[in-house]
C-alpha cells in the first residue's frame, strides 16, 4: 500500500500507512523505554550512597574519559539529525556518508565506555562489589547495550540503503531509528548530570 | 554456581513423578496423533505462523485454558493438604513450591492470555479494522508469552520450582536464603512473558488510536476498547517496572549482584517497591477488560443502551491514574510510617468511587431492561454481588489502621480471590459464552453451561468466603499445616469441599465445549444472539479473515444497532463494490524468536551463561531477519469475498447467479 514519492509536503516516512502506525508505535515504545530508565535512575537515586566497602562514585570516575564520550554522542546525535536532513533532499549518498560518520561516533562511544568498565573492574568496583556498583554499571550498561543495538540496526539500514534506495519503506525506518538513537542521546545527559557531575560533587 | 547436574530431575515425589509420566505419555499423543492424521503441515500453516488476530487470540485462548486447569489443580492440592489439622500430603517446601506456582501462573499465565486473547478476537473487530497494527509483532507476542509460559511450567520436574511466593520477595528469593535455581525460573520466564505483553501494549495502543472506522471517535468506542485501550496504556508504563526490578532480581541471583542482598548495601524493600509499582497497576491491567466485556454484555441482554457511557470512561480513567499512586498499602506493616501510610490509604479508599460508578452504571443499564438469562448475562449478574463483596473487603484492607490485623492473613486472600475470581475468570466465562458463536458457529450449549455456572459459583462462595472468617480468626496466609487446637479445622474443610465443587465446574465447562462441538447446532447468521450492537457483530459467521468485506461506517456507540435500526449501506451491500483485500502473509520468524528466548531462558536459569549467550544472539538474528523482510503480503480476490458474504446476505443480489 506504498503511495508515489513526492517531494511535498509529506516527508517521505510518512508517505505509506504502514509507516505512519510504525513511527507511532515507536513514539509509544519509546514511553515505554522512559519508564525503564527511571526505574533504573530511581535504583540508582536509591542505592548510590551504599557503597558498602567498596569505592564511592567521586573515588573512580574519570571525568576526562566521561566529557570525551558525551561529546562523542552528543555529535552523533547531531550527525544522525544530518542524516534525516539527507534522506529530506533525496540523496542516498548524503545520507549513508552521515549514517557511516554517526555509526562511527557511536561506535567510539562505545569503545570508550568498555574502557571505562574494565577501568572500573581493575580498581575495584565490580559488579559484584556494592549496591552502588551493580547500580552503576547496570545502570551504564543498559544504556551500552541499547547503543550496541543501535549500532547493529544502524548498519542493517544502511545495507537496506543501499539496495533499495529511499522509499517511503525505508525511509520510516531511518526515521525511527533516528528517534531511538536521539532518545539515547537524552539518557544520557541524565546520565552525565545525575551520576556523573551528581557523583563528583 | 552450584547445581547438582545428577539431580536435575525433580524425585522423590510420587505426584510429581506421576506428573512426569504423564507429560512424556501426553507429548508422545500429541506427537502420533499429528503424524497419524497428516496435520503437522495444517498446524504450522494454519495457525502457528498465523498473523490473523482472530488465530492468534484463539492460541491465547487454549493456553489461557491450558494454563487455569494447570493453577487450578495447584489451588486443589493446596486445598487438599489443608483440608485437615497436620495433613502429610504435601511437605512443607512442596507446599511453597505450589502456592508461588499457583499464583504466578493465575495471574501472568492464565489471566493476562485469555484477556490478551479476548481483546485480539474482539477489538479489531469492534472497531472495524483488517487486523492489528503490527500482525507480525502480534505472532511475536503471541509466543513470546508462550516461551514464558513454558518455562515457567516445566519447572517442577526439571530443576525445581520457584518457592518464594509470586511476590518474590528478597531477601528470601536471593541466592542466600533460596540457592537452588527454582526462583531462577522466575526471574527469566516471567521477564520473556513481559516482553511479548509490551509488545502487546503498544499494539493495541496504536491499532485503536489509528486504525477505527471511520466516524468512529473515541468516544463513540464500544465499552471493550476503551478499556483495552487504558489497559494497554497501562501495560506501556508499569511492565518496564517490572522488566528492571526482574533485570536486577536476575542480576543478584545469576550474576552476584548486590540490589536486595543483606550485605553489601543491598535494599530488600526495594525490591517489595518496584514489585508492587508494577504488580498493583497489573491488578487493574487484568481487571479492566473484564469490566468492558461486562459492560458488552449488559447492554446487549437488557437490549439497551449503556447507562453513563461518559461516566464509564471517566471512570476506567481515573482507575488507572490512581492505580499507579497506591502501591505501598501492600506494606503498610513494614515500617514507612504513619504519614505515608495515612496517604496511600486514601488513594486506595479513592478507587472505591470510579469502581462503585461503573457498579452503578450496570445496575442502571439493567433497570427496566428486558433481561435476557443467557450464559453471558449470568455470569455478569453473579459478578455484581460478589466482586462488591470483594471490593469492600479491599477497602477495609486499604485503611492503614485497620491493615495491621488484616496484613498476612487469609482475609487478605479471601478478598483478592473475591475481587479476582468474579472480576476476571466470571468475565473470561462470560466472554467466551458470548463471543464464542462469532468466532466457530456455533453457541455452547446453555443446559450445560447451567451446570457450569451453579456449581463454580457455589463452589467459589464455598471455597473463598471462609478464608474472610479464618483470617479473622487468626489464620495466616501461605501455612502449609495448622493444630487440631487451632479450630481452623470446620472452615478450613468446608472450603476444600467448595474447591472440589468449583473443579466440578470446570469439569462441566471442559464437557460443555466437548459437548457443542461435536452435537450443537451450526449457524452462519451473523448476529446468532440477535440483539448486539458492536460492529464484531456485522460480518459473516465465523469471521472470515478478511473481517470486513468493506469498512464499515459508524455514527452512533452501538455502531451495529444503529444499522439495523436506522439503515446502512453497509448493509445493503452489492457484490459490484466488493474489491481486493490487502493482508499480510503469515511468517515463520515469530515462532523460531519465541524458541529461542525459551532455549536461551532455559540456559540462563540453569547459569550456562555461554550457552545463554549463543542462544541470546540467534534471538537478535530474528530480529536482523525480520529487518530485512519486505514481505508485502496478498490480496484476497474480490470472487473469494463474494463466496463468504454469500453466507449471511441473504439479499437477492448476492444469490448465486
Amino acid at each position: 500500500m506504498e503511495s508515489k514519492l513526492v517531494k511535498y509536503p509529506v516527508p517521505t516516512e510518512y508517505q505509506s500507512e504502514q509507516g505512519k502506525l510504525n513511527i507511532l508505535g515507536f513514539w509509544i515504545f519509546i514511553a515505554a523505554e522512559i519508564a525503564l530508565f527511571a526505574t533504573l535512575f530511581a535504583v540508582y537515586g536509591v542505592l548510590h550512597p551504599r557503597t558498602a566497602n567498596g569505592p564511592s562514585g567521586a573515588e573512580i570516575f574519570v571525568i576526562k574519559d566521561v566529557v570525551i564520550q558525551t561529546l562523542l554522542l552528543l555529535t552523533s546525535s547531531f550527525t544522525a539529525g544530518l542524516v534525516i536532513h539527507q534522506m529530506r533532499q533525496g540523496s542516498v549518498k548524503g545520507l549513508v556518508t552521515w549514517f557511516v560518520i554517526t555509526l562511527l561516533l557511536g561506535g567510539g562511544f562505545l569503545f570508550m565506555e568498555i574502557r571505562e568498565f574494565i577501568h572500573y573492574v581493575e580498581v575495584g568496583a565490580a559488579l559484584q562489589v556494592s549496591a552502588f556498583t551493580s547500580s552503576l554499571l547496570t545502570t551504564l550498561g543498559t544504556h551500552g547495550a541499547h547503543v550496541t543495538l543501535g549500532l547493529i540496526w544502524g548498519i542493517c539500514l544502511i545495507i537496506q540503503m543501499l539496495q533499495r534506495g529511499i522509499t517511503p519503506k525505508t525511509a520510516s525506518k531511518v526515521h525511527i531509528w533516528g528517534i531511538y538513537w536521539h532518545f539515547l542521546d537524552v539518557v544520557w545527559i541524565f546520565i552525565f548530570t545525575f551520576i556523573y557531575v551528581g557523583g563528583l560533587i | 554456581m552450584d547445581i547438582k547436574w545428577d539431580k536435575i530431575l525433580v524425585t522423590g515425589d510420587p505426584l510429581i513423578l506421576a506428573s512426569q509420566i504423564a507429560i512424556v505419555l501426553t507429548m508422545i499423543g500429541i506427537v502420533v496423533g499429528l503424524t497419524y492424521f497428516k496435520k503437522w503441515g495444517y498446524l504450522w500453516r494454519e495457525w502457528l505462523t498465523s498473523v490473523d488476530h482472530k488465530r492468534i487470540g484463539i492460541m491465547y485462548m487454549i493456553m489461557g485454558v491450558l494454563m487455569f486447569f494447570r493453577g487450578g489443580v495447584d489451588g486443589l492440592m493446596m486445598k487438599a493438604q489443608t483440608a485437615v489439622p497436620e495433613n502429610t500430603f504435601l511437605d512443607a517446601q512442596h507446599y511453597n513450591e505450589v502456592f508461588t506456582t499457583h499464583g504466578v501462573i493465575m495471574i501472568l499465565f492464565m489471566a493476562m492470555p485469555m484477556l490478551i486473547g479476548i481483546m485480539n478476537i474482539v477489538v479489531p473487530l469492534q472497531i472495524g479494522a483488517r487486523d492489528v497494527a503490527f500482525p507480525q509483532m502480534n505472532l511475536l507476542s503471541f509466543w513470546l508469552t508462550f516461551a514464558g509460559a513454558l518455562l515457567f511450567n516445566i519447572s517442577f520436574v526439571v530443576g525445581g520450582s520457584p518457592d518464594a511466593g509470586w511476590t518474590s520477595y528478597f531477601p528470601l528469593a536471593g541466592k542466600e536464603f533460596t540457592p537452588g535455581i527454582g526462583n531462577n525460573y522466575y526471574m527469566v520466564a516471567i521477564q520473556i512473558a513481559g516482553f511479548g505483553t509490551l509488545m502487546t501494549g503498544i499494539n493495541f495502543i496504536v491499532t485503536i488510536l489509528k486504525l477505527r472506522a471511520p466516524g468512529m471517535t473515541l468516544m463513540k468506542m464500544p465499552m471493550f476498547t476503551w478499556t483495552t485501550l487504558i489497559t494497554s496504556l497501562i501495560i506501556v508504563i508499569a511492565f518496564p517496572i517490572f522488566t528492571i526490578a526482574l533485570l536486577l532480581g536476575a542480576l543478584d541471583r545469576i550474576y552476584g549482584a548486590h540490589f536486595f542482598t543483606v550485605s553489601a548495601g543491598g535494599l530488600d524493600m526495594l525490591w517489595a517497591n518496584l514489585f508492587w509499582l508494577w504488580a498493583h497497576p497489573e491488578v487493574y491491567i487484568v481487571i479492566l477488560p473484564a469490566f468492558g466485556i461486562y459492560s458488552e454484555i449488559v447492554a446487549t441482554f437488557t437490549k439497551k443502551r449503556l447507562y453513563g457511557y461518559t461516566s464509564m470512561v471517566l471512570a476506567i480513567v481515573i482507575i488507572s491514574v490512581l492505580s499507579m499512586l497506591v502501591w505501598v498499602h501492600h506494606f503498610y506493616t513494614m515500617g514507612v510510617g504513619p504519614a505515608v501510610n495515612s496517604v496511600f490509604s486514601i488513594t486506595t479508599a479513592a478507587i472505591a468511587i470510579p469502581t462503585g460508578v461503573k457498579i452503578f452504571n450496570w445496575l442502571f443499564t439493567m433497570r427496566k431492561g428486558r433481561i435476557e438469562f443467557t450464559q453471558p448475562m449470568m455470569w455478569t449478574l453473579a459478578f455484581i454481588p460478589t466482586f462488591t463483596i470483594g471490593g469492600v473487603t479491599g477497602v477495609m484492607l486499604g485503611m492503614a489502621a485497620t491493615d495491621f490485623q488484616y496484613h498476612n492473613t487469609l482475609f487478605l486472600v479471601g478478598h483478592f480471590h473475591y475481587a479476582l475470581i468474579p472480576g476476571v475468570v466470571y468475565a473470561v466465562f462470560a466472554a467466551i459464552y458470548y463471543w464464542w458463536p462469532k468466532v466457530f458457529g456455533f453457541k455452547l450449549s446453555e443446559r450445560i453451561g447451567k451446570w457450569h455456572f451453579w456449581l463454580f459459583n457455589i463452589g467459589f462462595n464455598l471455597t473463598f468466603f471462609p478464608f474472610y472468617l479464618l483470617g479473622l480468626m487468626g489464620a495466616a496466609r501461605r501455612m502449609y499445616t495448622y493444630s487440631a487446637e487451632s479450630g481452623f479445622f470446620p472452615l478450613y474443610f468446608i472450603s476444600a469441599v467448595g474447591a472440589f465443587i468449583m473443579a466440578a465446574g470446570f469439569v462441566a465447562f471442559a464437557y460443555n465445549i466437548y459437548w457443542s462441538t461435536r452435537y450443537a447446532k451450526r449457524t452462519t447468521a451473523n448476529d446468532p444472539w440477535g440483539n448486539t450492537r458492536t460492529l464484531e457483530w456485522a460480518t459473516a459467521t465465523p469471521v472470515p479473515h478478511y473481517n470486513f468485506a468493506v469498512i464499515p461506517e459508524v455514527r452512533d456507540v452501538d455502531a451495529y444497532w444503529d444499522m439495523k435500526k436506522n439503515g446502512d449501506k453497509y448493509l445493503t451491500l452489492e457484490p459490484k463494490d466488493i474489491k481486493p483485500i490487502h493482508l499480510p502473509n503469515n511468517s515463520g520468524q515469530p515462532f523460531y524468536m519465541g524458541m529461542m528466548a525459551f532455549l536461551a531462558g532455559l540456559f540462563l536459569v540453569f547459569e550456562l551463561k555461554v550457552l545463554f549467550y549463543i542462544f541470546a544472539a540467534l534471538f537478535f538474528a530474528g530480529m536482523i531477519y525480520r529487518s530485512f523482510d519486505y514481505d508485502e503480503g496478498y490480496y484476497v480476490p474480490v470472487e473469494e469475498i463474494i463466496e463468504k458474504e454469500r453466507t449471511w446476505r441473504d439479499d437477492s443480489k448476492w444469490k448465486a447467479n
